[in-house]
């Protein structure tokens, strides 16, 4: 199989790395090879973090390269603008409908873009959601990022139940049920 | 265990590597991207012993003792931790190994968390030290074995050299079990083991003999390859930069180091003498280019390849296969740099230093961020440890009259790295400095560590926490005070009263760091849309969590906000309000 290219771009502290793992685990859980390459350090304190996670028979570069990715998830709509470039022409971009404001905007030096997924959604194909109201109802606005990932499940090969049981496999105990009822919530949307 | 595969950070493997490799002693100082190997390493405790040492050089001597005693040991930091450790990594590359002793170096090419960009090999090969550098995790855990039967063999330390992408990869593991090393029994050895003139000369021809045995063995070493394809393009590689050439270019030819010092000089001859073009390519400075080069090999490198950064496939395509590769432009967006955050002790400290116009001497942390807009209070930072320093070198230079709008910020993990030393040295000196010590109990940037000063061990031991205000008002420092992070009314009167003073002042503020979760979260805040001004005070130092409406009325994200009251009492018209949680 051709190596399968994923990536999940976001605001430090949004919880890329609990998604990251739970891809990586389902394509384990699959039989690939999978690499997979995080941010760590300085950068995670509120800034622009992006995660790489590839699949396939037999994986190289830990990496995901511009115009390679066949998924992108991403976490918040400037985060998606920054990073649509590295998507392939056929692949899909997911986003939650949230606004960020980085600080250069927050202090009125720079103006956060409008119309965004409207634009994106012109060139590459766009499938958007408001995960954290989705995540609010729920009781827990943190899995807002688990209801994202169920929705770019849908554009995976695997089942819900082998989806579940890698949440159960990768989420601490006491946090295993919200995350497999917002996990429910995305694959539904 | 039999060919159990696991998926594992490099740093994870390498934590595994140090344990099948039968380590005893581990010592180690957190820094990005190194962290995690101590963090990993401490599961095995019931077989060995981790700890944090308050820096890189008391954790290589820690290692270089057990080593001398006779058990397999090792340290690990980042790149920058390696200068720090330079003075005790010099002299016992004469000393050598007794048992097994690595060093691992974690080098940070494109800066993601460092000040500066440096090529740990350089170092390296300066010391004479063989350096050894993995692709992936699954050679971060064979080559760290490697690398203890190396230094035992040849009598010397070894670098395992990583880079923040390998360190922060995950990529499957197959475990093993855990060698069992006897302990070799201690014997005084002054010649050997006491670095005085007379012995160190003598180390230092053995060091010479070392390197070429090394130069002339490492070309039947396992962890040096050649991969041998269409001979057109020949490419000399290590490390991550390897899987960009396996990538961009599957048909060349390879030779993949597994050992880049010293190198091993006839396979490289005879790698060369069989391709049409040769390339190097390796991250940062031309180590193996400069040497490959001195010997008459035609290689083409840097004038090609950046020095700047990290490598990818698509860089190579381009300037070596000359590809169009038709890429879209990334879209012109304002940046998102990294931000102190919601609930931070130090915005706290930095709005009121602002507010009086004061001028920080920096140092390394989170804390640093205090350079950036809106709070732009830090001036300087150098390393770790600096801040005291060189605040106290700008008053010998300009006189103390000129430092009396200017404080040092340190953390407290950075006080007791090095920042001590410059403390002492103020005192000494007669310094009339004013020292801030912003002690959110832990070390913050790397994740929460702990240290001398918090009480709890790597291992979870609970210990005597050193105390940073009677440690200081030991030194003889008569003005030292502690003030809550939070309360801006006592730290603004506390830090103009002691800059004032012609004496040394230490002003600790002490809040923890708002994701230890020590201090639970009992309210957040919520703006008063009738009674907003909308004057802008609450967005002056840049809390994420508050942004201005489109009415101009200032809004707080409710899921960010840690309710920690700064932007309250900021507030003159009582328009910021508790909403209990």
């Amino acid at each position: 199989m051709q190596t399968k290219n994923i990536m999940i771009v976001g605001v430090g502290g949004q919880g890329t790395l609990l998604t990251s793992r739970i891809l990586g685990g389902i394509m384990r859980q699959a039989g690939y090879e999978v690499k997979m390459s995080e941010v760590h350090g300085m950068a995670q304190r509120g800034g622009s973090v992006v995660t790489f996670v590839r699949y396939g028979d037999t994986v190289n570069e830990p990496i995901v390269e511009e115009g390679q990715a066949d998924v992108l998830i991403a976490f918040e709509r400037l985060e998606a603008l920054r990073y649509a470039h590295f998507l392939k022409e056929d692949g899909v971009l997911i986003v939650n409908d949230q606004r960020i404001d980085p600080m250069p905007v927050v202090m009125g030096k720079a103006e956060y873009p409008g119309n965004i997924i409207e634009d994106l959604s012109a060139k590459s194909r766009v499938i958007a959601i408001d995960a954290m109201s989705e995540a609010k109802k729920l009781g827990n606005p943190k899995v807002f990022n688990v209801i994202v990932l169920g929705l770019a499940a849908k554009h995976m090969d695997f089942t819900e139940e082998e989806w579940l049981k890698v949440i159960e496999d990768t989420v601490k105990p006491q946090f295993v049920e919200i995350n497999k009822k917002a996990f429910a919530v995305g694959f539904a949307s | 265990m039999e060919d159990k595969k696991v998926m594992m950070l490099g740093n994870e493997a390498i934590a595994r590597g140090a344990y099948e490799a039968g380590v005893k002693v581990s010592a180690a100082y957190p820094g990005t991207p190194s962290t995690e190997i101590s963090e990993n390493l401490v599961q095995y405790k019931d077989s060995l012993y981790c700890e944090w040492s308050p820096n890189e050089k008391v954790a290589m001597e820690v290692a270089i003792g057990a080593s001398i005693s006779g058990v397999r040991a090792m340290a690990s930091m980042k790149h920058v931790g390696v200068n720090v450790a330079a003075d005790p990594l010099y002299t016992v590359s004469y000393i050598g190994a007794t048992g097994g002793l690595v060093l691992v170096a974690a080098d940070d090419p494109g800066l993601y968390s460092s000040q500066n960009e440096q090529d740990s090999r350089m170092v390296a090969r300066a010391a004479q030290v063989p350096v050894l550098e993995p692709s992936d995790s699954q050679e971060a855990k064979d080559f760290m074995k490697f690398a203890f039967d190396l230094s035992e063999k040849y009598d010397t330390p070894v670098i395992l050299r990583t880079t923040t992408r390998l360190a922060h990869s995950q990529g499957p593991v197959t475990l093993c079990e855990r060698t069992q090393i006897p302990d070799k029994p201690y014997e005084r050895n002054v010649v050997k083991n006491v670095m005085m003139p007379g012995n160190a000369k003598v180390r230092h021809l053995a060091v010479e003999d070392r390197e070429k045995r090394l130069i002339a063995d490492s070309c039947d070493f396992p962890v040096n390859r050649v991969e041998m394809h269409d001979t057109k393009i020949g490419v000399i590689t290590s490390g991550i930069p390897y899987q960009y050439v396996r990538e961009a270019l599957p048909d060349a030819s390879v030779l993949k180091l597994g050992l880049v010092n010293p190198l091993p000089r006839r396979m490289i001859e005879e790698f060369a003498a069989k391709v049409d073009t040769l390339y190097v390519v390796e991250e940062l400075d031309p180590l193996i280019e400069t040497q490959v080069r001195s010997w008459g090999i035609r290689a083409t490198g840097k004038e090609i390849f950046t020095v700047q950064g990290e490598y990818s496939a698509n860089m190579l395509r381009k300037a070596i296969l000359h590809e169009e590769l038709n890429l879209r432009a990334p879209a012109e967006v304002p940046n998102r740099p990294p931000i102190l955050c919601p609930g931070c002790p130090h915005r706290s400290v930095y709005s009121v230093l602002n507010r009086l116009k004061i001028h920080a001497a920096g140092d390394i942390g989170c804390y640093t961020l205090g350079a950036v807009p809106p709070l732009s209070v830090i001036d300087t930072t150098v390393c770790m440890g600096s801040s005291i320093s060189t605040l106290h070198g700008m008053e010998k230079a300009k006189g103390k009259a000129y430092i009396k709008d200017w404080v040092a910020v340190i953390g407290d993990s950075t006080f007791m790295h090095t920042g001590i030393n410059s403390l002492i040295n103020m005192v000494y000196n007669q310094g009339t400095g004013t020292v801030m010590i912003l002690d959110n109990s832990t070390t913050g940037m790397t994740g929460h560590q702990d240290h001398a000063a918090t009480g709890k061990t790597l291992q979870g031991d609970i210990v005597l926490a050193i105390n940073i205000m009677e440690l200081c008002k030991s030194l003889g420092i008569r003005n030292v005070e502690e003030v809550n992070a939070f309360d801006t009314e006592k730290l603004a009167e506390v830090i103009k009263r002691e800059v004032a003073k012609d004496e040394v002042s230490v002003i600790i503020t002490k809040s923890p760091c708002v994701l230890l979760g020590k201090t639970p979260v009992t309210k957040r805040c919520a703006v008063d849309p009738i009674k907003c001004k909308m004057c802008g005070a609450c967005l002056r130092p840049g809390c994420p969590a508050i942004t201005k409406g489109r009415d101009g009325i200032s809004m707080i994200n409710d899921t960010m906000c840690n309710g920690c009251g700064l932007c309250q009492q900021l507030c003159k018209f009582g328009a910021i309000t508790d909403v209990p949680v």
